[in-house]
């Protein structure tokens, strides 16, 4: 049986207009370009990790998804509606089905709510008829099920360390029953020690709920733990799209394979000996995109072509956008000094 | 003598809470040229003992103990005592290079003005002087850019800045607090290259403050591990990662995903760090830790078991190290597991 897939988006793009520059009142505003035309699937119950640097586009392109930024473009859900420019009412039945988990588990929590008030917001919203007593009874199922004591349903935000912080906006995302649940770097504000109690339960509930997660962070190695399938993005573009296994044993594209070279690999031998692919120069402005494909400035494998056309992403399994996609080439690499 | 030693130093801030112990008699030596990691999550302690050395604690801080650079004692120095160490002597390199620069001056200017207070350049002399620094650095275009102001740079450029300027007066020990945390990897990469390149260049040794195992795992020759304000464990580089003596150490290496390896679970440490107002009695560790006995009620000593080796824990290092495989679905680097990374990216097999 093929499933349909949950989203299914078709040439993404989201702009931002920043105001011009100068003061001259006849100056255009400018267009910055966060997200260029972005295609991906997400089958239900699928992990899709998205990584790239800061600056590439990928917490905007998640929260065009739930209509956070406005966009263009196409995100086709399950039952065929285009949540693109959907108006806010419309809007409000999907956004119990697609839910997100923010980066600063302290600054995502309002400081004046008690947990259990956090907790239950979304259902109160989403389901206007339930009872007091029904709603205390799913809020306190919930927190048990993030591990959080319901006894401390009274406790407020400030009460709580960041792992547990965490746990309460997990639990906020996951009262409704979501279908998606978008984590924007959840992790990346938590200790070591904590952060893998936070990647276990998102696992955990991900494989009991049938969740679909769009994963989205920094941290290649966490991506890689978590994700079934992986999106590179780059300048707010697409650079590869493939099976975890597949992207981290045989990343196709130049930046990806630069990106994982320069992961540092808690291991003083390997550390020491592995090869780095240098990256010239710095991320070009996202005002002024390079023409063609927008890593050539900074690619090893740039040629005339890259500058004139930009490549398209193809077809198949493991999309790469490159005109010379391939395994990494000897000469590419750097000996660590 | 080592160039820098610290003796049973320790650390208090008077809060309304309560006092807070952050950091409980450390005794630490860096070398001339060495490089020592010191490693912890936060609340560990670690960033207070480098503000405690250069006497930069918040007003409700204390330091008590001993701390000696070149044999001098500097703990709790006078500013002007202070004054004629830090940045020629000793700089330091902060996590935040936006919050750490002055918003308000030119980059030349504030590298500039290093150099005058300490070495008494005229300001032209200065401004050249601050234009190398920053070509070392790798900053392109260093004499067109000293004239911007930092919210101009980007993020890794800024750490290149703060760096540069950490270096003007070539000091004998540069301590880095989280230099490349903020930072996006391919640029942390450059960033840790470039430190390993100047060190070598200028002799340098360095404090090299992280919660990234990886990080030090390229970086440092020594490895610190501090947990609760303490030292939990103490070893040159390789045995931290291949041996950990300490269950805290093998729990946090056991925690992080790798992306040498394919684990489905990975081994968390349960609980969360200790509340500073109010530690544990011993070992800081003991609530978390899984080798638990009601001994740990009381703080271990340290155990010298291995040449430039210590640990602080009760339970027995024979009992530490069976264990030590807490992972039994998360198989050691073994070939095969090498062999899911591309190869060529990984590693060169040694000479």
């Amino acid at each position: 049986m093929t499933a349909k897939p949950l989203i299914q988006a078709r040439d993404l793009r989201v702009s931002f207009q920043l105001p011009a520059q100068g003061a001259l009142p006849w100056a255009r505003p400018r267009l910055l370009h966060a997200v260029g035309g972005v295609d991906f699937t997400l089958m239900p119950g699928e992990t899709l990790g998205i990584v790239g640097e800061s600056g590439s586009g990928k917490s905007t392109l998640a929260r065009a998804l739930i209509g956070l930024v406005p966009a263009t473009g196409q995100a086709i859900w399950q039952d065929g509606t285009d949540l693109i420019g959907l108006s806010a009412r419309r809007m409000l039945k999907y956004r119990s089905q697609i839910q997100m988990v923010f980066q600063d588990p302290l600054a995502s929590l309002n400081p004046r709510m008690t947990v259990g008030q956090i907790i239950a917001e979304p259902l109160t919203t989403h389901h206007k008829g339930l009872g007091r007593d029904e709603v205390k009874v799913r809020v306190k199922d919930m927190m048990d099920r993030v591990g959080l004591l319901p006894n401390q349903i009274n406790r407020y935000p400030h009460e709580f360390s960041g792992g547990q912080c965490q746990r309460i906006g997990i639990a906020r995302a996951l009262i409704v029953q979501p279908k998606l649940v978008i984590c924007d770097e959840p992790v990346s504000a938590l200790d070591v020690s904590i952060q893998a109690q936070v990647i276990n339960l998102l696992d955990e509930l991900q494989r009991d709920l049938g969740l679909a997660l769009i994963f989205i962070a920094h941290d290649l190695s966490v991506v890689k733990h978590i994700s079934d399938r992986v999106l590179v993005m780059y300048l707010g573009r697409v650079m590869e799209l493939a099976e975890s296994q597949a992207l981290y044993a045989e990343p196709r594209h130049p930046y990806t394979q630069a990106l994982l070279s320069a992961v540092p690999i808690p291991d003083p031998q390997l550390e020491r000996d592995k090869r780095m692919i240098p990256l010239r120069g710095e991320l070009p402005s996202p005002m002024s995109p390079p023409s063609g494909c927008v890593f050539r400035t900074r690619c090893p494998r740039a040629e005339a072509l890259c500058a004139s056309e930009r490549p398209a992403l193809g077809s198949g399994a493991h999309l790469t956008a490159c005109h010379f996609p391939g395994a990494l080439r000897p000469e590419e690499l750097a000996i660590k000094a | 003598m080592a160039l820098l030693e610290i003796r049973d130093l320790n650390v208090r801030f008077a809060t309304t809470d309560g006092e807070v112990s952050a950091v409980n008699g450390i005794d630490l030596d860096v070398e001339r040229g060495q490089t020592l990691g010191i490693v912890g999550e936060s609340g560990s302690g670690k960033s207070q003992l480098a503000f405690a050395v250069m006497g930069l604690l918040a007003r409700n801080g204390r330091a008590a103990g001993s701390v000696r650079f070149d044999g001098a004692e500097i703990l709790n120095a006078t500013p002007k005592v202070l004054n004629r160490i830090r940045a020629r002597r000793i700089a330091m390199v902060f996590q935040d290079p936006m919050t750490s620069l002055n918003s308000y001056m030119r980059v030349s200017d504030q590298m500039a003005e290093v150099l005058m207070l300490h070495k008494g350049m005229g300001k032209r002399e200065a401004v050249a002087e601050a234009a190398r620094m920053l070509d070392a650095v790798k900053i392109p275009d260093a004499r067109g850019r000293i004239r911007l102001y930092p919210h101009e740079f980007s993020g890794g450029m800024r750490q290149r800045v703060m760096i540069a300027m950490a270096l003007l007066c070539r000091p004998e020990l540069l301590i880095a607090d989280e230099p490349t945390t903020a930072l996006d990897v391919t640029v942390q990469a450059q960033i840790m290259e470039l430190l390993a390149d100047l060190r070598r260049e200028f002799g340098m040794a360095m404090i090299l403050i992280t919660h990234d195992l990886g990080v030090v795992a390229g970086a440092c020759e020594r490895v610190m591990v501090m947990y609760g304000g303490r030292v939990m464990e103490r070893a040159p580089v390789g045995p931290v990662f291949a041996d950990p003596a300490h269950p805290y150490t093998q729990g946090l290496l056991a925690a992080i995903p790798r992306l040498d390896q394919q684990g489905e679970q990975l081994a968390a440490i349960p609980g969360s760090p200790p509340n500073m107002t109010n530690p544990p009695p011993g070992c800081p560790f003991a609530p978390r830790c899984a080798y638990v006995m009601p001994v740990c009620e009381t703080m271990p000593p340290f155990d010298p078991f291995a040449p430039g080796r210590e640990r602080a824990c009760h339970a027995g290092l024979a009992t530490v190290r069976a264990g030590h495989a807490p992972q039994p679905d998360l198989p050691e680097p073994a070939a095969a597991d090498l062999d899911e990374m591309p190869a060529s990216v990984l590693q060169e097999a040694r000479p």
